[in-house]
Parts: C-alpha cells; sequence; structure tokens
C-alpha cells in the first residue's frame, strides 16, 4: 500500500509520514512504514510517499495506491504517479479533478474546511494534516490511541492548546466517513503482534550505522566532513565521549585515516569513514593497513561519481576502488548493508572480521540509505554488544606480530613482551618480526598470508540464500540497496511467468563460497546495480563475478541516472534479458519462456 | 649410597623482565638496542641515536609504555634501531598516525621521528595541525636540507642555490624557516640543535619529552653523501660558530636582561629570523592545554551526564527514544 501526500511543504504532510513511521515502531499491528523524501525541500510543492503494508517493505513503490491532493497543482503534476484503479483523495475546497478521467476513483474530502469546523477560525488550515492523518487512520484502521498518545508528544511540549486543536483536526478526519471505502477498495488484514514480538525502532541509515559501530566496540574514530558521510562523524563525536572514546575531527581525509590507524595501533577497534572522493584520498594508509595488517572499520557513503559528481544522489559506483584501490597486491574486505535495519548489523559483522582477522574492512553505504528513515526490531543488545577494551596482556617469548603459520594478533603498545623484543609495525615487507626485508621468498611468503587470511574470511560467510525459484531463468544478483528494489522485481517477474530468483551479497570481497554453483542452475544471471555499464558493457560487480567465475552466463543490469531502482526499472531490463515479451503488464507468458528454455 | 647425580640441564637464557619506571630494573642502551643502522658512515643520524638511548637511560619510562614511530625517509628508519614498540608509517603522515597513538592511549610516551621532506613538505600540513591541536607526543626533524634516500632531490629546507638532481643549475624555491614555521603554527615547545653537539641535542630531546604537549626539536643532521659541510656554518670544528641560546634564570642579576625568555613569543620569531647559520636551544616554550587532556576533559563531562550509565544501557537508552 503506497500512499503520496502531494501538497506545499509548509502543510506539514512530513510530520504526517513521521507519525506513521513512529506508530510502525509502536504498533502490536504488523504495519510498517516507508518512506522518501526529494532532496532540496525548501518551500513549494513537496510530496511525501509512505508505504505500509503487512510483510516486509522493499522499496518506495514506484506507483501509489492513494494520492491526497492538496491542491491543484498537487493534483496536476501528481495524478500519473497513482496507479490504474487507485484511489484519489482530494480537498475539495482547492481541487476540481479532470472528469473525463476514469482510471481511477475520485473522492472529493472537505480537508479544508473539515479543517476549520474543526479547530475554529483562529488556527485557520493549519491542522489539515493532522485531519489527514484522521483520514487515514480511519481509513487503515490505525491504532488511534497510539496516534493520540504520538501527537501529545509531539505537541505537548509547545502548549496544550497546541494539542487539544490537533486532536480536534485528527477527531473531524477520523469521523469522515471512510469507512465503506476501505472496504471497496482494501481488505488490509489485521494481524497478530509481530513474530519477534521485540519494540520497532525508527531511524535513518546513518545513525544505524553510527550505533552499530558503537555496538560492535568502535569507541575511537576520526574523519573530515564530507555528504553524504557527516551525520555519522557527527554522531560519533557526540556519543563516543559519553562511552570514554574519542572522535577527531581531523585536518584532511589522509590525516583521519591516519589517526583512525594510530587508535587501532593502540588497540582498539577504531572507524574512519567518508565518501568516494575521500575514499581515494585515504588508499595510500590503506595499503599500510593490508601491509601491517591493521584492523580498521572504513565506511564509504557513496554518491555520484567520479569527483564532486552528484554529492546528493544515490550511486553504487565506488565498488571497483573499495576493491582494488590501493596500490600492490592488497585484498582487503568490502561488505554492503543492504537496508537501515542492516546499516546496524553490518557494523558489528565488520567489527568481527577487522578483529578477528587483523584487518581492514571497508562498508559500502549509499546515500540513499543514508537519509532514509525505517522501521525494524529492536536490536537485542545484551546479545551482541562487542568488548572494546584492548588486548594489553603479556604476549609470550615466542611472539611474533606477523607469523607465517598463523593469524597476526598486534601486541600493541602498553603489552610487555616476554622475549623483552619489542615489535615493530610496518609498511615495508617485513619478516615474522616485523623487521624489513629484501627477500624474494619472503615476499611471496607474505603476499600469500596476506591473500590467504582474506580467502579464509569466506569460510566464515554464511552460504546465501536465495529468494525465490532456486533455479531457473534467471538469477538477480543484487548488492547494498537495489535489495529491495531487486527482491520486489524478482517476486513480479515470476508473477509473470519467469522462474526467477534474487540473490544478495553482503560480502563482496571476499565473495561467499558457492556461487559458481548457484549461478550454473541458471540460464541467465542478472547482476543489477547502480553504475555504469562500462566499456565492455558490464557493471561493476557484473565485471568481478565475470572475472571471477568466468561464465558468459553473467548479465548486467545497470543505470546512471543518480535515482533509486525503480521495480518497473528492474523488470524490464531482466525480461528483455531473459526474453519475457511485456513483464510490466504482469501476464503469464509461460509459453514464450518455455521456447526461451528450450 | 651416593645422592643421584643432579642431571645436566644446560643453562637457560634469563628470562626478560620488564625494566623502567619505578621499583623496576633500569631502562639499558644494551635493552634498547636493535637492529643496526642502515646509514651511511658519517650520517648526522647516528648521533640522534645514541642521544636518543640516553634520554631514554634517563626518563626510565617502563619500557613497553615508550613508542617510536617514524614516516619515509632516511631518517624515518629509526624505528628499527630502537627496541621499543613502534613502528614506520606512511611519507609524511606519521603525525596524525602518532596523534591516534597518543590521544587514544593517554599512558603512553610517543617519540616521532623523521626528515625535512617527511615534515616540511608531504607532512607540511598535518605539522600545522598537530601543532595547533598541542597533541602530546615528542617530534624529532632531522633536517639534512636534501632528499637523501631518493639520492639527492632539493628538499623544502634546501638553500637557494642548492644544486640537486632536480635543480642541477641551482635551487631558487624560497625555502622554509622550520622554527618560524613552528612558531606560526603555534607548537608549544620549539627548540634546535646540531647533530655534532651531543650534550645539547641530548639535553634538548630530554626538555622536550618532559614538555606537556607538542614538542619539536629539529636537529641539523649532515647527510654526507649528498650535502657534505651543509652545517659547517654551525661546527667549530670545521671552522664554524656554535652560538647556543642562553635563558633567562630571573635571578634579578644584571646579565639575566639580555637572556632569552621562552615564553616570549615576538622574541622566539626574532631568534628564527636570525641569519644563517643562527642559534640553537630552546626557541619557544609555553603552557597550553594539550587536546588530550581536554578530549578527556569532555569524556569526563559527558559520564558526569550520563551518571555512570554503563555502555549498554547507553546504547539501550538510545534505542528506546527511538521507538
Amino acid at each position: 500500500m503506497v500512499i503520496r501526500l502531494a501538497g506545499n511543504s509548509q502543510d506539514g504532510i512530513q510530520a504526517v509520514g513521521g507519525f506513521l513511521a513512529r506508530l510502525a515502531g509502536r504498533s502490536d499491528q504488523d504495519v510498517m512504514t516507508y518512506m522518501t523524501i526529494p532532496s532540496t525541500i525548501s518551500g513549494g510543492p513537496s510530496i511525501f510517499q509512505v508505504r505500509m503494508g503487512s510483510g516486509e517493505i522493499l522499496s518506495a513503490g514506484d506507483r501509489a495506491d492513494v494520492l491526497v491532493a492538496f491542491y491543484q497543482h498537487s493534483y496536476e503534476n501528481h495524478l500519473a504517479s497513482l496507479r490504474p484503479g487507485g484511489l484519489l483523495l482530494y480537498d475539495a475546497d482547492h481541487v476540481k479533478p479532470d472528469p473525463a478521467r476514469k482510471d481511477h476513483t475520485a473522492v472529493a474530502v472537505p480537508i479544508t474546511t473539515g479543517t476549520v469546523e474543526a479547530v475554529g477560525g483562529s488556527a485557520k488550515e493549519k491542522g489539515k494534516n493532522i485531519y489527514v492523518l484522521g483520514l487515514l487512520a480511519r481509513l487503515f484502521d490505525l491504532d488511534v490511541p497510539k496516534l493520540a498518545q504520538l501527537i501529545k508528544e509531539r505537541f505537548g511540549g509547545k502548549s496544550e492548546d497546541l494539542v487539544r486543536n490537533a486532536m480536534l483536526a485528527f477527531d473531524a478526519g477520523y469521523a469522515w466517513p471512510a469507512g465503506n471505502l476501505r472496504d471497496c477498495f482494501f481488505a488490509l488484514e489485521k494481524t497478530a503482534g509481530r513474530a519477534s514480538a521485540r519494540p520497532q525502532v525508527t531511524t535513518d541509515g546513518n545513525s544505524a550505522l553510527a550505533y552499530g559501530l558503537i555496538a560492535a566496540g568502535v569507541r575511537y574514530g576520526a574523519g573530515y566532513p564530507i555528504t553524504p558521510w557527516s551525520s555519522i562523524m557527527e554522531t560519533l563525536r557526540a556519543e563516543l565521549p559519553k562511552y570514554g572514546g574519542i572522535f577527531v575531527q581531523a585536518e584532511d581525509e589522509i590525516a583521519a585515516v591516519s589517526t583512525a590507524l594510530g587508535f587501532a595501533y593502540g588497540g582498539h577497534l577504531s572507524v574512519t569513514g567518508s565518501a568516494g572522493p575521500g575514499l581515494s584520498l585515504k588508499m595510500e594508509a590503506l595499503g599500510w593497513a593490508t601491509m601491517a595488517e591493521m584492523p580498521l572499520l572504513v565506511i564509504n557513503v557513496q554518491r555520484g561519481g567520479p569527483s564532486t559528481g552528484m554529492p546528493t544522489n544515490v550511486e553504487q559506483s565506488d565498488l571497483f576502488q573499495a576493491l582494488y584501490g590501493s596500490h600492490g597486491d592488497a585484498p582487503r574486505v568490502v561488505l554492503a548493508p543492504r537496508n537501515v535495519e542492516d546499516c546496524f548489523y553490518i557494523a558489528l559483522e565488520a567489527g568481527r572480521i577487522a578483529r578477528e582477522f587483523s584487518t581492514p574492512v571497508i562498508i559500502l553505504s549509499d546515500f540513499s540509505l543514508s537519509s532514509r528513515i525505517e522501521a525494524f526490531d529492536e536490536p537485542d543488545l545484551p546479545k551482541i554488544m562487542a568488548d572494546a577494551r584492548p588486548d594489553l596482556s603479556p604476549r609470550g617469548a615466542d611472539f611474533r606480530p606477523y607469523p607465517l603459520d598463523g593469524r597476526t594478533r598486534h601486541a600493541p603498545p602498553g603489552s610487555v613482551i616476554h622475549s623483552g623484543k619489542y615489535p615493530t609495525v610496518t609498511g615495508l615487507e617485513h619478516d615474522e618480526h616485523g623487521h624489513p626485508t629484501g627477500s624474494p621468498a619472503l615476499h611471496v611468503k607474505m603476499t600469500a598470508k596476506r591473500r590467504e587470511k582474506i580467502k579464509a574470511v569466506a569460510a566464515t560467510i554464511p552460504a546465501p540464500e536465495i529468494h525465490g525459484d532456486d533455479s531457473g531463468d534467471v538469477l538477480l544478483v543484487s548488492w547494498g540497496s537495489t535489495w529491495g528494489p531487486v527482491r520486489e522485481a524478482t517476486d513480479r517477474l515470476r508473477t509473470a511467468g519467469a522462474k526467477a530468483g534474487q540473490l544478495h551479497l553482503r560480502h563482496l570481497n571476499p565473495l561467499p563460497p558457492g556461487l559458481a554453483e548457484i549461478f550454473g542452475r541458471y540460464r541467465q544471471v542478472a547482476v543489477v546495480e547502480l553504475n555504469d555499464e562500462g566499456l565492455y558493457g558490464f557493471g561493476q560487480l557484473a565485471t568481478i563475478l565475470r572475472g571471477a567465475y568466468a561464465l558468459p552466463t553473467i548479465r548486467s543490469v545497470t543505470k546512471t541516472d543518480g535515482l533509486t531502482f525503480k521495480v518497473r526499472e528492474i523488470v524490464e531490463g531482466v525480461g528483455k534479458l531473459i526474453g519475457l515479451p511485456n513483464p510490466a503488464v504482469g501476464i503469464k507468458q509461460e509459453s514464450s519462456l518455455a521456447a526461451a528454455r528450450g | 649410597m651416593s645422592a643421584p647425580a643432579a642431571p645436566s640441564v644446560p643453562a637457560a637464557p634469563a628470562p626478560y623482565v620488564p625494566v623502567g619506571g619505578p621499583d623496576r630494573a633500569p631502562v639499558t642502551k644494551k635493552l634498547l638496542t636493535a637492529d643496526h643502522p642502515t646509514w651511511c658512515p658519517g650520517c648526522g643520524d647516528f648521533a640522534v641515536l645514541a642521544c636518543f638511548y640516553k634520554v631514554l637511560e634517563k626518563l626510565n619510562y617502563p619500557h613497553e609504555k615508550v613508542v617510536t614511530f617514524a614516516g619515509i625517509g632516511c631518517s624515518s628508519r629509526f624505528p628499527y634501531f630502537v627496541n621499543t614498540h613502534g613502528g614506520h608509517y606512511i611519507h609524511g603522515r606519521a603525525l596524525p598516525f602518532t596523534a591516534g597513538i597518543s590521544l587514544g592511549r593517554d599512558d603512553l610516551h610517543v617519540f616521532v621521528f623523521g626528515g625535512d621532506g617527511d615534515g616540511f613538505s608531504i607532512g607540511g600540513n598535518h605539522l600545522v595541525h598537530t601543532a595547533r591541536k598541542n597533541v602530546r607526543l615528542t617530534y624529532v626533524i632531522m633536517d639534512n636540507f636534501v632528499y637523501g634516500l631518493t639520492k639527492k632531490q632539493t628538499s623544502p629546507t634546501s638553500p637557494l642555490g642548492f644544486k640537486s638532481k632536480t635543480d642541477p643549475t641551482g635551487s631558487f624555491d624560497q625555502p622554509i624557516n622550520p622554527m618560524r614555521t613552528l612558531l606560526n603554527s603555534g607548537a608549544t615547545f620549539v627548540a634546535r640543535s646540531h647533530a655534532t653537539q651531543v650534550q645539547h641535542m641530548t639535553d634538548m630531546m630530554h626538555r622536550a619529552a618532559l614538555h606537556d604537549g607538542f614538542s619539536v626539536v629539529e636537529i641539523l643532521s649532515e647527510c654526507v653523501e649528498f650535502y657534505e659541510g651543509s652545517f659547517d656554518a654551525a661546527n667549530p670544528r670545521k671552522g664554524g660558530t656554535w652560538q647556543t641560546i642562553d635563558l633567562k634564570k630571573n635571578d634579578g642579576s644584571p646579565e639575566d636582561g639580555a637572556r632569552h625568555d621562552p615564553g616570549d613569543e615576538v622574541a622566539a620569531l626574532k631568534l628564527a629570523l636570525e641569519a644563517w647559520p643562527g642559534k640553537f636551544g630552546v626557541f619557544y616554550e609555553t603552557k597550553r592545554p594539550t587536546k588530550n587532556a581536554l578530549e578527556q576533559n569532555l569524556i569526563a563531562k559527558a559520564r558526569e551526564k550520563t551518571k555512570g550509565a554503563s555502555d549498554l544501557q547507553l546504547l539501550q537508552n538510545t534505542f528506546a527514544r527511538m521507538r
């Protein structure tokens, strides 16, 4: 269920979305919301899209099921976003709909007069948003006492009058006879409580990532401001002192990664982060981190590139630089979160790998995840909080920082080494004690040690799950924030008659084991990603997968408009690859597919 | 009956017992010695290393709490020759790296070594910002006025007219004045010494180590391979003049009026602007809160507000507010 509210930014339609999001977090009903905020809203026409449902919400939704139009311009500009057969609710006081349009149901609601009458003359039109909230509450059978509580919390600090007026507007909207509409159009099932029975929390991706880092045991870090990473460093700068930690705003990106590595050398799990251009600046230091085998978490909130590019748009075009951006043979771990909730858990996974394998780990988030708000189960913190203390225990007389027959475990300064020989940590090729060597044989062995270490990470990654058909016409491969739209596209392709599955990669380097076998079960493998098709016709992950598995069935669906994927775009792109004549229509195409399957 | 013969066991090497600090055996040069230095015979850096051992003996910090780090260059090989925790970072970035060590681990004693290219060229920006932030660490710049590791290119401190592989007809870019740069950046301890003056150099490094804040010693350390005779003007054995800075004793004596007050920034700048080879000693020393202390203060205030809540409780409270 997608509801688009279209009005002017001063009408407070975003507040309605906020209430719905909070309600989702507190609701016993299986209701979720999901919203997108068009960038650069500064007065004037504005929209807010809310998606609610009784299952997983995967994307912001391509087309609205319900459009609420506050003004004539809202109606005219956004009617195209309403799906055929959808419901238009328009303010009878401001909108004159086109009577010739028959492809949707148009219902006049006296939003303005209803609000003015309910609240009284002094408030004029203010409260229209709350009136609409009441209307939606009735339409979708939302939890009224909880909404009332949220309204109280929101306005209670200001004055009692405000709360009273807001409740009058809400009640008026709720009292408008919308119940029959609900019966006609939307039989939204009421379900029992969520299976997990955990409270819901709502937050944005950058906050989830910042608090995930804290849960992972990060108490130290350094950064330099850049959109869309900055809010993570702002959160950490404010939060870490409470945990006894320090976040340094450095003089530049190189100083930021260097200071973070200094924290790591001191025995702390530490973080640095940036967007694409800043990650490029950090590359030499990351090469050192690979050579010195220093654990470090590196966040890259991707935006449109190259250079300053499209700083407030989404793109997944930093995968190559995350994997290959350094000099020398420098394999490293790269992960990507799939949604806001996963921004929290990916930080824990990155922390685990960084510590266990003493290696830098890059997390590729993106602009769309950074700012969007989602509701998810409150994390079970007592179970997952990592110990943040450095290990300063004495090391035995046989201590070697770089053992050839084992995994590197650094002894931070302050730890007594029982041999009396203190280790050096270095970017020069070195022997097992960290002392420089020009030995060709040792360079061969140490290069292999660093490579095998990263390969060994793969054995600790769970086997990827397939959503949908586990063999057949096409496997859609997604990574990062395209997870939701790709999953939905997979479902639609299946509805259209294709045998389709989805494989989502959270671990991009090393890749999880078993992919070649999985890929072999499908006629085509369509890698869906937000980057360019490149010189040879393949997006960045597609290129990596072709290189790794040498399968000609691996194909690419890409785009570079700086916007998140619409489900329709994926369905069409993949449909073309597999020869599905008109997948968007959603009619079964068994015969043509059967022919293609041969 | 004779007693059974004692089994013959080869004598085990004496186990290492941690040294340094109170109630422990003192730190010794023997324990501090590590790899044999790779420098050219006659290089000034040998003397700096010998003096650093002496300074560590004097300071007698717990051995395991001393950290020796460096960037890239001939002089930056230093940490391999000192048996303490330490290492070798990338070119020019040793200061932000060691700032992380110092801020993250207030219990450590951090010494950073590097050359003029590392400190004034590629790492120039970091020098300025580490100075202004007053991060607690000691930075020794072994200045030889030339890029030695890469075999004779012009350095940011090469004097005008210096003939190098990158300036075969003589350099014409205005060189950096290290003392002036450090003073202008807000460094809280600024000193200058010469690698042929062992006692002076040891004294300067020792004072720098005792300073609570960002302390820098520039040591003129001759590169005998690529810039022989560069510092003869300040070496009496080569016909030069060695002039040290007399520091004020505040003893009320008439001659004390002419002595240098290290807290006087303008007087320090005047010293920095003196003609080559200038004077040697403490140019400037002042007390200003360190970033280390200010960050700890921020932590103390934050913890006061949260009333001793555990990490788990703090994060749980945050998520409770997101419900």
